[in-house]
């Protein structure tokens, strides 16, 4: 008999979800689908609100990458106040947006997904957790636990707290670094040096033994989205968009995000809060493309500091072209984390980050802004229309992970097609599948603009899509 | 998520604990004869209602964590818009907002629907300690544990009253 089953709820991401897996006649898997299942609404209550309230409320989306917002939403700031700037401002906000690719790849590297790759895809559910992990691997979880640490430092130190800072502002930012601050990041760099390399290798390591979950996790042509500087290197915060495609030809370069529109539409669907983005001149079926760490390290050609340029150059050897599999999101945020330590290490000497210069004053001289940042998760887009008061008329967000959302769905069919025959499905199977989502490190909060954890559910549907069958992961 | 930061204090409270349930492990199912439960986040749709019943059921100690759990907070803020603002929301999320296939998502046991008002946790079950902050902060996470696990009823001062 046909059936479906339920994952509910998808576990170790953040956010709420579920996933469905059609079984056919002879219980293999015709399809599966990937349910996101919370709401809040953020584009239309900001309606009527002054867009300087925008940095406040905003990272409020998410408690995970607040930072990202934080800096789209002052950007789009900016844009409306039509200033540059202070160049201190800039690399103020660039080291935020370091500190927090740091501490958010972090947790999802030790945090989520370690458990998996260190315990074991069967060890039991109770134990695959980082309270596993502490317990199995206590030097591994410490030092991830403070790798993310150093991160969410970072962004305390020059934002006056980890989660929240009300510190950007369109214009600028309001304080600089101080110079206790600079000595207390510095006093951080060897150990943050130590643990990123003690993950590469580690990874590395896993890689071997994993041979299968690269090839089927999320493995197939995509196009592929993220920021690049003026000379095509990897790009976190300004630059411009580039699309390149599985073959690693860039196709759309040098794009001005404020145009974002013209290149990106948007799908609603109705079995799911989060919405799907594509690459709007090849339409839904050929637009699909992907965005953060792997899409980022597929479209840049360097990544600017020595050491993960190094890195760079032996991940791309593992694609022809661009590297497809979403299983090595895993060493992208890796190589990321390694970037952005040397980038950290390589701006604390910049006497600019003292100024006291960081604030472009005007009036509300644009009535439409946009502002992009590369979110850890991906490219993310604020877009705010306002009236002549600076008040909100219209807010749009397109976030990091909604545009994985076409990737994710045809990540959770290849490993159930792959891991599933018949209708007995042992748990560690179930876990695959997820673990195909925590690839992509989702922040469903963000994505679909809603709050909390998040469960995922699969179910059975059969050839018709009639549940026939229901199996929630208990 | 701020939970995490209390960073190497996870380390000692792991062996002091038994965590049974959480987004951030594989347990499904809320557990029967919970001592304590961290509830982050306001009641926004059919989902979170039936949730919170559940852990109101199955935990002696609740705690709202965070003030989207005690006062509704920024996912609130739709309230604002009314009766039918759950429409207005949506509408524009999913339809204006959408180049394609602009509908608003509904599959009936799939998308939980929303609920017409955000509620604070307590509107909804009764709650035994509020934890304040947006979000609350480590120290004050950690001094609402340290009191717990030692059986005192938890009393948060000075700057741990803290909204925002
Ligand atoms: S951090 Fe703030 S916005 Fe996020 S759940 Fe907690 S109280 Fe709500």
């Amino acid at each position: 008999m046909a059936k479906r089953i339920l994952i509910d709820p998808v576990t170790r991401i953040e956010g709420h979800a579920r996933i469905s897996i059609h079984l056919d006649d002879d219980g293999r898997v015709a399809d599966a689908e990937f349910h996101v299942v919370e709401f809040r609404g953020f584009e239309k209550f900001c309606e009527g609100r002054p867009m300087s309230e925008m940095p406040g409320i905003t990272p409020r989306i998410c408690g995970i990458c607040p930072v990202s917002h934080l800096l789209a939403s002052a950007r789009a700031g900016d844009d409306i106040l039509a200033v540059q700037i202070p160049a201190a401002a800039d690399k103020l906000r660039r080291l935020m947006n370091l500190g927090q690719i740091i501490q958010s790849h972090a947790l999802s590297f030790f945090h989520l997904s370690a458990p998996d790759m260190l315990m074991g895809w069967d060890a039991p559910p109770e134990q695959r957790n980082v309270f596993g992990l502490v317990a199995s691997h206590s030097d591994l979880a410490r030092a991830g636990i403070r790798l993310r640490r150093f991160g969410q430092e970072v962004i305390e130190i020059l934002g006056g707290r980890k989660i929240h800072p009300a510190w950007a502002v369109p214009g600028g930012v309001r304080s600089p670094l101080t110079p206790e601050g600079q000595k207390q990041i510095k006093s951080w760099i060897p150990e943050a040096f130590s643990t990123t390399r003690l993950a590469l290798d580690l990874f590395k390591q896993i890689l071997d033994k994993n041979n299968n979950e690269m090839v089927w996790f999320g493995n197939f042509p995509s196009l592929f989205l993220g920021l690049v500087g003026p000379d095509g290197s990897w790009e976190h915060h300004g630059g411009k968009l580039r699309f390149s495609d599985s073959q690693g030809r860039v196709i759309a370069d040098q794009l001005d995000p404020r145009h974002y529109a013209e290149w990106i539409g948007e799908s609603s669907n109705s079995n799911s809060y989060l919405k799907s983005p594509y690459y709007l001149p090849l339409g839904i079926h050929g637009g699909m493309y992907r965005v953060g760490p792997l899409a980022r390290l597929n479209v840049c050609e360097r990544m600017g500091v020595p050491k993960a340029d190094e890195e760079l150059r032996q991940f791309k050897q593992l694609g022809k072209g661009a590297v497809t599999s979403s299983f090595l999101y895993h060493y992208a945020r890796l190589i990321e984390m390694l970037a952005a330590v040397e980038f950290i290490q390589a701006y604390l000497d910049d006497a600019d980050l003292f100024s006291t210069h960081l604030r472009a004053d005007a009036g509300i001289n644009n009535l439409h802004g946009v502002g992009a940042s590369e979110a850890p998760r991906g490219t993310l887009f604020h877009d705010y229309t306002v009236d002549e008061n600076g008040v909100l008329t219209k807010v749009n967000m397109i976030i990091a992970t909604g545009q994985n959302n076409l990737a994710m769905n045809k990540t959770v069919a290849q490993i159930a097609r792959h891991y599933i025959h018949g209708p007995e499905i042992p748990e560690p199977m179930l876990n695959r599948i997820e673990h195909g989502i925590r690839c992509y490190d989702p922040c469903l909060s963000c994505s679909t603009h809603a709050i909390g954890q998040m469960p995922l559910s699969i179910e059975l549907l059969d050839v018709r899509g009639q549940v026939l069958d229901e199996v929630t992961r208990g | 998520m701020s939970f995490l930061d209390l960073d190497e204090f996870l380390l000692e409270l792991a062996p002091q604990v038994c965590m049974v349930f959480s987004p951030i492990m594989d347990v499904k199912k809320y557990p029967a004869n919970v001592d304590l439960c961290l509830v982050e986040g306001a009641i926004c749709n059919e989902d979170h209602l039936e949730m919170a019943k559940t852990i109101r059921c199955h935990t002696k100690f609740v705690v709202a964590f965070g003030d989207c759990a005690i006062t509704g907070n920024v996912s609130a803020i739709r309230n604002q818009l009314g009766l039918g603002g759950r429409e207005n929301v949506l509408q524009r999320a999913y339809v204006e907002a959408a180049q394609l296939n602009q509908c608003v998502p509904s599959m009936r046991g799939i998308v939980p629907p929303l609920l017409e008002r955000v509620l604070p946790l307590h509107e909804v079950i009764p709650v035994d300690f509020f934890l304040t902050g947006c979000p609350p902060h480590p120290n004050k996470i950690r001094s609402f544990l340290c009191q717990w696990l030692a059986g005192d009823n938890p009393r948060l001062e000075g700057l741990d009253l803290k909204m925002g």
